[in-house]
């Protein structure tokens, strides 16, 4: 197929369309808009189902109900929509039905504002939900990575009866790049062998998620355990550039990375042996090649739209092994190359322990540079 | 020498297939157990057990998917109408419904239930009305009547503090063109009866593609309300049905009411 | 002559609501005094003589515990 100019926000719905969409249920919400309207043309001229609900509330609850009959159904929405849909995801995790969502996530908390930002990583990587399940997180930087990601998900999703979000910011969502649309999938005829469609000749099938007695809910959670033990092992993704020699490595993914990259092939001109990798895979996480990086260089800049979020699991995974510092614009800001070049600039300057957490640090030297210290 | 008659016996009725051999785990003598029946009754009738998908809630109803023997999901608190939605737009050839309680439906609910309803979707609503939260222990529902005691309003509803009693069935009559919406009451064998023939019209409905349907079914929790089964009966009588009135609020265009 | 009918009341179902007992017109029924089910609960029974088979406690039975039968007498061929 030939490579197109694609909106992000476009790019996501038809490559769900073309992975074998069969059901569509979503809420206008800004910067995702555009995927609903997409959908609410092109599912209805596929024959397939699109319905605006209500709410995203009512939104995911549709989802829900319609994942339980074994479809291919999505939905998306954006950072505040997303928190009304944690309930639902929940439920949905605890019954293990497959679905797809996308986040394209703009600055909070709170209402917040429509610009680009990273602010659902915690939510969204960490469950977010009540309760420990373990949703698998990609984070596409491109609008490339948008349509295989997308695709990819719904195979992935049905593989382990899992859910598996999408996670752009708004500026993904928004922008333009030339990018290649595979061919259309049929609809799946296939009805996986626990969906509630009607019992004809066949016993009933529930699905519920509320085990009163104890044992049964602990069984199910080691079931959830037990499966995301094996989707650590198999589907972990990520990118790295110029880590083979490097003495620093820069942490980022998302727009946060692909800025991150620009800053070092600069850094590299002039000398600087930094390298970057960037997590596509967020859930899981790259933990085993970062546990590499931490060993070889220096030191680690995290780099992410946000006011910290990722640089908690980045700390984690490198356990104290190599001094790690943040660079993070909140508010639905994307920090340019500048910035994070500069950033390099200073650790390559200051590398070694450092003393205080690196947010705190951050906070400081960024936002409270006449304070001193 | 006189020749004796013989004697046969004909079984006239008995325990309706379509509900599965558990039994109920709701108190003794609460109206859930009757709604149950009428529904696994036209289940028999009509013998759809097949095409049906039932979406339970969260109440003292949330094990409605152990009592009927077809597949049955179950929703967060609220949100059956949506889930319900979801399945119905996949599997238009099913027949899909909710069973919800007052809590579910008319508290949490109302956003889900007003707009299934607004879209005519092409679902059943069973719609348990018993005045007060059962499951939780008796705490004022959006149903409870005037005056009536609960547990989060022990002096009794006052409007001032907690509003007025939603009258859910003509809330949705209003805002559903294409629906059946009956309010009906289990309170004796008659209105027993007329509950059982609505809940069969308005999975005809459902069939036919006429609409929305909803059965509001005026019904009775001796626990919460502290008195014995067969006084809450009376309670139903006395009080209820003069704040919610039985009958059809809305019928699907070209249809000849039901006679009362 | 009267219909006669006869109920039967499964007690693994029966929980004694008592609306069996309220609702029968003929007041035959009643909850039995010496036996209890597994879950305590004293089970509806037939009391006396006088069932006609009308099912009109088969029909407010919460628990769907209450099969009914009417006993038909036919005549003997002629």
């Amino acid at each position: 197929m030939a490579r197109e100019l694609i909106k992000g926000n476009v790019a996501f719905a038809e490559a769900a369309i073309r992975a074998g969409l069969q059901a569509y249920f979503g809420y206008p919400i800004t910067p995702q808009t555009e995927a609903l309207e997409w959908m609410s043309h092109r599912m209805v001229e596929l024959g397939r189902v699109f319905l605006q609900a209500e709410s995203e509330l009512a939104a995911i609850n549709m989802v829900y109900g319609a994942a339980c009959t074994g479809a291919r159904v999505m939905t998306s929405s954006s950072s505040p929509g997303i928190s009304l849909m944690l309930e639902g995801l929940s439920y949905i995790a605890a019954t293990e039905v497959p679905m797809v969502l996308v986040d394209v996530m703009r600055g909070g908390p709170g209402l917040g504002n429509i610009g680009p930002a990273q602010s659902d990583y915690s939510q969204i990587v960490h469950g977010g939900g009540h309760g420990d399940y373990y949703p698998i997180v990609f984070a596409p930087a491109s609008i490339q990575e948008v349509i295989d990601y997308t695709v990819l998900a719904f195979d992935i999703a049905e593989k382990y009866r899992s859910i598996v979000y999408i996670l752009i910011d708004g500026s993904i969502g928004q922008m333009m790049e030339p990018a290649e649309l595979p061919p259309m999938r049929e609809i799946k005829t296939t009805v996986p062998d626990w969906a509630t469609n009607g019992a004809k000749g066949r016993e009933r099938r529930i699905h519920a998620s509320l085990y009163m007695n104890p044992p049964d809910l602990e069984a199910l959670n080691m079931r959830l355990l037990e499966r995301w033990q094996t989707i650590q092992k198999e589907e972990v993704r990520y990118k790295e550039y110029f880590l083979d020699d490097a003495e620093y490595a820069v942490v980022g993914f998302g727009t946060a990375g692909r800025v991150a990259l620009s800053a070092v092939r600069a850094a590299r001109q002039e000398g600087i042996k930094v390298g970057l990798l960037r997590p596509i895979s967020l859930s899981p996480y790259p933990a085993d090649i970062l546990e590499q990086i931490s060993k070889q260089v220096k030191s680690i800049l995290v780099v992410e739209m946000n006011a910290a979020q990722m640089l908690k699991d980045v700390l984690l995974y490198t356990k104290g092994r190599t001094p790690v510092e943040f660079y993070g614009r909140p508010g639905g800001i994307i920090p340019v190359q500048d910035e994070i070049l500069s950033e390099i600039h200073r650790i390559v300057r200051n590398p070694g322990s450092i003393e205080g957490h690196p947010r705190d640090l951050w906070f400081k030297r960024v936002y409270q540079p006449t304070k001193g210290g | 020498m006189t020749i004796e008659n013989t004697q046969v016996e004909e079984l006239v009725y008995q325990r309706p297939k379509s509900l599965t051999r558990n039994p109920t785990t709701y108190c003794p003598g609460c109206t859930h157990g009757i709604a149950h029946r009428l529904i696994a009754e036209v289940i028999d009738e009509m013998g759809v057990r097949e095409e049906m998908i039932g979406v339970a809630s969260v109440g003292c109803s949330v094990f409605a998917y152990n009592f009927f023997n077809i597949d049955f999901i179950s929703a967060p608190h609220g949100r059956a109408p949506a889930m319900a939605t979801g399945v119905k737009r996949l599997l238009p050839d099913r027949l899909v419904w909710t069973y919800q309680g007052d809590g579910d439906l008319a508290a949490i609910g109302t956003g889900e239930i007003v707009h299934a309803a607004s879209r005519c979707e092409r679902i059943t609503v069973i719609y348990v009305n018993n005045a007060v939260f059962g499951a939780t222990g008796g705490q004022q529902a959006p149903t409870t009547l005037l005056g009536q005691k609960t547990t989060s309003f022990p002096a009794g509803r006052d409007p001032r503090t907690g509003g007025y009693p939603l009258r859910m069935a003509e809330l949705l009559a209003m805002v559903s063109p294409e629906s059946y919406i009956v309010r009906v009451s289990i309170h004796d064998v008659k209105h027993i009866l007329q509950a059982g023939k609505a809940i069969r019209r308005a999975f005809e409905v459902q069939m036919q593609d006429e609409g929305f349907s909803l059965v509001e079914i005026l019904s009775m929790c001796p626990t919460q309300w502290k008195v014995t089964p067969v006084q809450a009966l009376q309670w139903i009588k006395e009080r209820m049905i003069s704040y919610y009135p039985l009958g059809e609020f809305s019928v699907p265009k070209g249809t000849p009411r039901l006679e009362s | 002559m009267p219909a006669k009918g006869r109920i039967e009341v499964n007690e693994f179902y029966c929980k004694a609501c008592g609306l069996c007992v309220d609702a029968c017109p003929q007041q035959v029924i009643a909850l039995s005094q010496n036996r209890i089910n597994s879950k305590g609960y004293h089970p509806a029974e037939l009391a006396e003589d006088g069932c006609t088979g009308c099912g009109i406690c088969a029909m407010v039975c919460p628990d769907a515990a209450i099969a009914v039968y009417r006993i038909l007498t036919a005549k003997p061929p002629a």
